[in-house]
């Protein structure tokens, strides 16, 4: 099995760490047959972080869940620092999923009743972390995310905001080498939205972090360094632009056309 | 990890304490009636052995019963016993280690101004060894108090306590109706016997004394016999009733006009319908510790389809099936095991309260307490086996997307 330190990880700079190839996902069987992918390629290298846009129906949650090895592909391959996922036993794929992934979903998905610095160690327990260490990591973690003030709060005591910030905490509290992001800002208004994508870029910046977020948001996208558009079960654009949330002009054709690096 | 878990299930516990506490009720109740069911039937089976014991041991009674009349089917009182019965027991049934024929009756007993209306009964010596009863102070009767009949008498405990309150009764003189009697000695105290009669609540006096001043015939109105200790109380029983049927000219198509009390097959029979009726009542406890692991099934169900959003976050962020399996399973086997340690609780305590009321020994079986924990602890096992299973198979993509 794949074990790597962050320290390895850094010496892999700029190398393929993800990679669709041929993919395809097929729902159903006969005349109910769905093609959720329908044969895409594309490759995230490491530090990269990109925005999955595309319609409803397009593939982009499908491809989202596939990047989590939460699914695996009906044909293609899906390469996770070059080894075959979809080859992958159920629970070797959870064994990725705790080392190297980091989850942030749309609804927060916090334990109710639980506090804040209690969310963040979840991940750690799985990973059977001493108790001691576990507290001063998640600590870390929601320093990190700048509520360590708020480590005993439940998330009901908390804003939607603040309640993204434990979960991101709660993702980067393993050091993931990727972190998957499904519309973070989706139950977000617009200055709470704008505060989790300045952490989110803050992240890939300072951390090196690859990040993978879908988002339906054109001004949530422009944020990323790249783009990647699915229509139909497949790559329909792929664009590379600065990444800056002061962009001069954040409407959708200038993030979706974006400046090439 | 399992730890942790513990940890994290008392933790879910807590954060619905109400739904908690309603969902292992079953559990509480069932646990609480087996243990309250066994303390109680101990307590019972055991007063009942030592007051059957007390009675002396392996004592066999003679008493006269009722006969039938063949031509009305009435019943009426048979007719007593003969001192020449007496002798022909002692004669031909072996296994007999002493023997004292009975008379008694009801009176009145008096002492200066205190009164006390009790039974008095004539008795020979034999009487203290059959009955396994000693005497506390004074002394028994004397062979020649025995033979001529003399004025004296033996007071029960209850019987000195009511005509003479603190005061030594020794040597004083008592009333038994017409005659006047010299108190020698008193008995040991019994107290409560098998049919709730006190035991100490009696009068002895010589049975010479007894036929001639208080009857005046020589009616026995029972024999009392000890059996010796290696003698099977089965086989003399046999052989009493073979003699007394003869005896007492019954013809063989007709039934016993006379009855053979015997002490230890009272007892064989009281402590068999003891146990019989604690197992019959535990039975019914499992049922409902049954119907409380179902309760606990229930809700685990319930819980698994509330917390599919938890279950898929976890599945997503690296827990195994297994990790997930075990989080439920030990949820529930906490659950069922926190029914089971206050169900002990409350099964003693309303077992003491029901001793302290009935007057029984309370002896906690700390057997059947261990039991009582570790088969709540399977209980939540086998009925927390299928939601964990439920949870532990959940599609994670499936269960984030739960609404």
């Amino acid at each position: 099995m794949i074990q790597t330190t962050p320290s390895q990880r850094k010496d892999e700079d700029n190398g393929t760490l993800l990679e669709f190839r041929e993919v395809q996902k097929i729902y159903g069987s006969g005349e109910g047959e769905v093609k959720a992918l329908a044969g895409a390629n594309f490759t995230i290298g490491n530090g990269e972080f990109v925005a999955i846009m595309g319609p409803s129906g397009s593939g982009k949650s499908t491809a989202m869940n596939i990047l989590g090895c939460l699914d695996t592909p009906t044909a293609g391959s899906y390469l996770f620092r070059e080894v075959d996922v979809g080859a992958l036993s159920q629970k070797q794929r959870a064994h990725l999923r705790r080392y190297f992934l980091g989850f942030v979903f749309q609804g927060f998905n916090l334990l109710a009743r639980t506090n804040a610095v209690e969310n963040v160690e979840l991940p750690l327990i799985y990973r059977g972390t001493g108790r001691a260490e576990r507290r001063q990591r998640a600590f870390a973690a929601l320093e990190l995310v700048g509520l360590a003030k708020w480590w005993d709060h439940t998330p009901a005591e908390l804003s939607g905001g603040q309640q993204q910030r434990v979960a991101i905490a709660r993702a980067m509290v393993t050091e993931p080498s990727v972190l998957l992001a499904d519309e973070p800002t989706g139950n977000l208004d617009s200055a709470r939205s704008e505060e989790i994508m300045d952490l989110l870029c803050r992240l890939n910046r300072e951390r090196h972090l690859t990040i993978a977020m879908v988002t339906h948001e054109p001004d949530m996208a422009a944020y990323a360094g790249r783009t990647i558009h699915f229509r139909d079960g497949l790559v329909h654009i792929d664009s590379h632009h600065s990444s800056s949330a002061h962009d001069e002009d954040p409407s959708p054709e200038a993030a979706r056309n974006g400046r090439a690096i | 990890m399992i730890w942790n878990a513990v940890l994290l299930a008392l933790a879910a516990i807590r954060r619905n304490t109400m739904r908690s506490v309603l969902t292992v009720l079953g559990i509480i109740i069932g646990v609480a009636a087996v243990i309250a069911m066994v303390v109680i039937g101990d307590g019972t089976t055991a007063s009942v052995a030592t007051s059957i014991n007390s009675l002396g041991v392996n004592v066999m009674t003679l008493v006269p019963g009722q006969q039938r009349d063949p031509m009305s089917g009435t019943r009426q009182e048979a007719k007593l016993f003969e001192e020449s019965d007496v002798e022909a027991l002692r004669r031909e049934v072996p296994g007999i280690r002493g023997m004292t024929p009975t008379a008694t009756r009801s009176m009145q007993v008096i002492y200066g101004n205190a009164n006390w209306s009790t039974s008095v009964y004539g008795v020979e010596n034999a009487y203290f060894d059959v009955r396994n009863w000693n005497i506390e102070s004074g002394r028994e009767f004397s062979d020649a108090e025995i033979r001529t009949g003399g004025a004296i008498c033996i007071l029960g405990a209850k019987v000195r306590k009511q005509l003479f309150a603190d005061q030594d009764p020794i040597g004083s003189n008592i009333r038994l109706q017409a005659i006047s009697c010299q108190v020698i000695g008193l008995l040991k105290a019994k107290g409560q016997g098998g049919m709730g009669m006190d035991q100490d609540d009696l009068v002895l006096v010589p049975l010479r004394t007894f036929q001639r001043r208080i009857s005046g015939d020589r009616k026995l109105s029972g024999i009392q016999m000890g059996l010796m200790s290696d003698s099977d109380s089965k086989i003399v029983q046999d052989e009493v009733l073979k003699l007394m049927r003869q005896r007492r000219g019954i013809q063989s198509n007709q039934e016993d006009d006379f009855m053979v009390m015997n002490s230890e097959e009272f007892l064989n029979t009281l402590t068999t319908t003891m146990k019989l009726l604690t197992a019959l009542l535990s039975a019914v406890a499992a049922i409902s510790l049954l119907v409380g692991g179902i309760g606990i099934m229930n809700i685990m169900l319930v819980s698994v389809t509330e917390r599919t959003r938890e279950i898929g976050v976890r599945l997503a962020i690296g827990a195994y099936d297994d990790d997930v399996m075990i989080q439920f399973l030990i949820e529930a086997i906490v659950l069922a095991a926190l029914g089971g340690i206050i169900g002990i609780t409350l099964g003693l305590l309303t077992s003491y309260a029901a001793c302290r009321i009935m007057h029984l020994a309370f002896a906690p079986n700390l057997t059947i307490a261990a039991t009582a924990f570790l088969f709540s602890g399977m209980v939540g096992v086998v009925f927390g086996f299928v939601p964990a299973r439920k949870a532990a198979r959940l599609d994670p993509i499936e269960a984030l997307r739960h609404e």
